[in-house]
């Protein structure tokens, strides 16, 4: 998307926020609070897309590998009766679902697409024969409040006083900005999904690049996961990702592969569906349940189609790097 | 450049001539699947012994279950038919360099549209059947059509907008069937029973929807190997810009392969609906589409190995239920070992292990986002 509706747009949306704001202060904090929690997983799914993509890996087994550590991190914390050691099994098992896909679409050349499909598959095999009902967390999770920036009025209580995923997710998109474009890690992931060829001549290890990359993104995918299960559900469900994943790659797409691009789109994602809750709850407009549900996945769509053809993906994405 | 560009789509399973990879390649397309069938079961039987059940027995139990009398035989073959034509669905779009993940939200739609066709008219047997049918099938194109416009047209991926038409798809079908199309005075929700002139019967205890399914992937098999706009999605599938210089219209050719491969769901689901279900409830199965994937991948995008594929996989879910009733096994441990064949079929594990080498055919079907 050029930069400069980019731009119009946040400013229209920002000023939205403030009238809505001034005219009802309670509501509009609750619905922005909403979107934020809305927001958390697609943005650290849709880092996820961009980690392996700017590698030059296709991941669409993203969903697969979330609801993987939403089961895995949920049970976990539930066992052994702590948060913490859940959250750490969770991404622990995202980042084996994603060596899981390194090994599939790196090391055996497979077609990325097929790989991602067996691991959302597979994952929703395994945890619909492991679910057991009746397990509980041992605890709620804490929420942290930043002494002062908590005290801005509007900013504050929406972005200052919340989970500890969601300060993940949010410092996990700036981290990741910083680390693609301005560090030789970067540099180098950048060349792999470009032009793997240079990166090789250059002395670049274009495999072990990839298969690293998309290691260690499958803990991002581990850490919504665990969000989704231990902080938002607060229970795993089967199906309980719903197809985040996948909107996560539209997130991506809409994102133009750039972390803060993404990061813009995914709180544009929950804005949008934070409102609409919000318009079906106060039932100003009057449409059946079926239609508010419908809402993210069409957005999808839409926004793929507008995008689609002004962004470009990394140049070497989805191939195999043969070695010359 | 004007047509997909050429590096997105390349294809492992558009092989129009069988005869050419030699006796050595016929018999790896034989054996692989075989033995990562035999493999996922192994691993399967680990999980079910893990439960305490011996998994001798348990798969003794599924299986004579399934084809220990004509009851049982029965409804494997109801099992296996919307899974031939989902399965279809998926090798269509896999020869033209598609995948389309949509073959549940396409049947859905299917489904509930032939259920509409069946009970809001009343017509003679002779038209009403093939009028369900065709509407069903129509109502699957519309919906895959949606994604093939997108991916034709704008280049967007159809791997993300048909996973996002199923989740449409399952509000769509149930706000219908809750409001518009529910049967009135009653408390669920689902619609009214069909007419008897739009119901399927059975041949003693060969369903006719079995008989049209296996119809149809024989008529695929000759479409895809014998005439031109089967050779036209086979060349879309193996390389678009060879196709757009021999004056194929790449995009007029994905686009029809994707409503082609939409209709096939749509006529799983209304055959499903006018054969068994006999109207259109929101508990219809939604995992067929799924079971596609994986059927067309067993059968290596094969129309006619298709049969054989679907009829094992229609094994293995009209056996669960009496898997649970007998050894108290979750019947989903039939997800695991179909995820794990499709697992063993699609990665070059079992290639490896029995040939020590890499199998012939690497399984391929795109490379990239088509610019999206």
């Amino acid at each position: 998307m050029r930069a400069r509706y980019a731009y119009t747009l946040t400013l229209a949306i920002v000023a939205g926020i403030i009238v809505a704001f001034v005219m009802d202060e309670n509501r509009t904090v609750s619905v922005l609070s909403f979107s934020l929690r809305y927001a958390v997983p697609l943005i650290l799914a849709a880092m996820v897309g961009i980690v392996c993509e700017r590698s030059g890996i296709i991941n669409i087994g993203i969903e697969g590998q979330m609801l993987m550590s939403a089961f895995a991190g949920f049970f976990g914390a539930a066992i052994t009766g702590n948060l913490i050691l859940g959250t750490m099994i969770g991404v622990g098992t995202g980042m084996i679902m994603g060596a899981f896909l390194a090994t599939g679409a790196v090391t055996w050349k497979m077609d990325q697409i097929i790989a991602g499909t067996i691991i959302n598959i597979i994952a929703t095999g395994l945890t619909s024969f492991f679910y057991s009902q009746g397990y509980v967390l041992p605890a709620i999770t804490p929420t942290l409040r930043i002494p002062i920036l908590a005290d801005i009025p509007l900013v504050g209580p929406v972005f200052f006083d919340n989970g500890l995923f969601t300060y993940a997710a949010l410092l996990t998109a700036v981290l990741l900005w910083v680390l693609l474009f301005k560090t030789i890690w970067g540099l180098r992931t950048r060349a792999v999904g470009e032009k793997p060829g240079s990166a090789d001549t250059s002395g670049v290890n274009v495999q072990r690049t990839r298969f690293l990359n998309v290691t260690l993104a499958g803990g991002l995918a581990g850490l919504a996961g665990a969000y989704l299960s231990i902080e938002a559900a607060s229970t795993f469900e089967r199906g309980l990702t719903a197809g985040r994943g996948f909107t996560a790659l539209a997130i991506m797409i809409f994102g133009a592969w750039n972390p803060i691009g993404a990061l813009g789109a995914a709180l544009f994602f929950g804005l949008a569906n934070g409102v609409a809750s919000q318009l079906q709850a106060d039932e100003v407009i009057a449409i059946p349940q079926q239609f508010i549900n419908m809402l993210p996945y069409i957005l999808t769509i839409v926004l793929l189609a507008i995008v689609s053809g002004r962004v470009k993906p990394p140049a070497a994405v989805g191939k195999p790097y043969e070695k010359e | 450049m004007s047509v997909t560009d050429p590096a997105q789509t390349d294809l492992g399973f558009t092989d129009p001539d069988p005869q050419r990879g030699g006796r050595w390649t016929r018999v790896q397309a034989i054996v692989l699947p075989l033995a990562s069938v035999l493999l996922a079961f192994s691993i399967g039987g680990i999980l079910i012994w893990f439960q305490g059940v011996n998994p001798l027995v348990a798969y003794c139990v599924l299986f004579s279950s399934a084809l220990g009398d004509a009851d049982g035989l029965m409804r494997v073959m109801e099992k296996s038919t919307p899974l031939i034509l989902t399965g279809l669905a998926v090798t269509v779009g896999l020869r033209t360099g598609l995948f389309n993940i949509g073959a549940q939200g396409q049947l859905l739609v299917g489904a509930i549209g032939a259920a509409w066709a069946g009970y809001n008219f009343q017509m003679p047997m002779v038209i009403h059947i093939p009028f369900a049918i065709a509407f069903g099938m129509l109502c699957g194109a519309a919906w895959a059509s949606i994604a093939g416009v997108l991916r034709a047209y704008r280049s967007v991926s159809e791997v993300i907008t048909t996973i996002m038409l199923n989740a449409v798809a399952i509000a769509l079908v149930d706000y219908l069937a809750s409001r518009p199309l529910k049967e009135p005075d009653q408390p669920l929700t689902r619609t009214p029973e069909i007419a008897e002139s739009a119901a399927l019967a059975d041949f003693g205890i060969v369903p006719s929807g079995f008989v049209i399914a296996l119809f149809v992937s024989l008529f695929f098999g000759w479409f895809l190997a014998r005439t031109t706009q089967g050779f036209r999605f086979n060349t879309v599938g193996l390389n678009p810009s060879a196709a757009n210089y021999a004056g194929i219209g790449v995009k007029k050719t994905i686009f029809l392969a994707m409503a082609v491969s939409g209709a096939l769901a749509g006529m799983g689901g209304a055959v499903e609906t006018l054969g068994i279900t006999g109207r259109f409830e929101p508990s219809f199965n939604a995992g067929l589409g799924f079971d596609g994937i994986t059927i067309a991948l067993l059968a290596r995008a094969n129309p006619i190995a298709t049969i054989p594929a679907a009829l094992l996989v229609g094994t293995l879910r009209a056996g669960a239920a009496s898997l649970q009733f007998q050894t108290g096994i979750e019947p989903e441990v039939v997800d695991v070992i179909l995820a794990l064949t499709l697992l063993f079929v699609a990665a070059p594990i079992v290639g490896r292990l029995l040939f020590r080498k890499r199998a012939a055919k690497q399984t391929t079907v795109s490379s990239g986002w088509g610019g999206a």
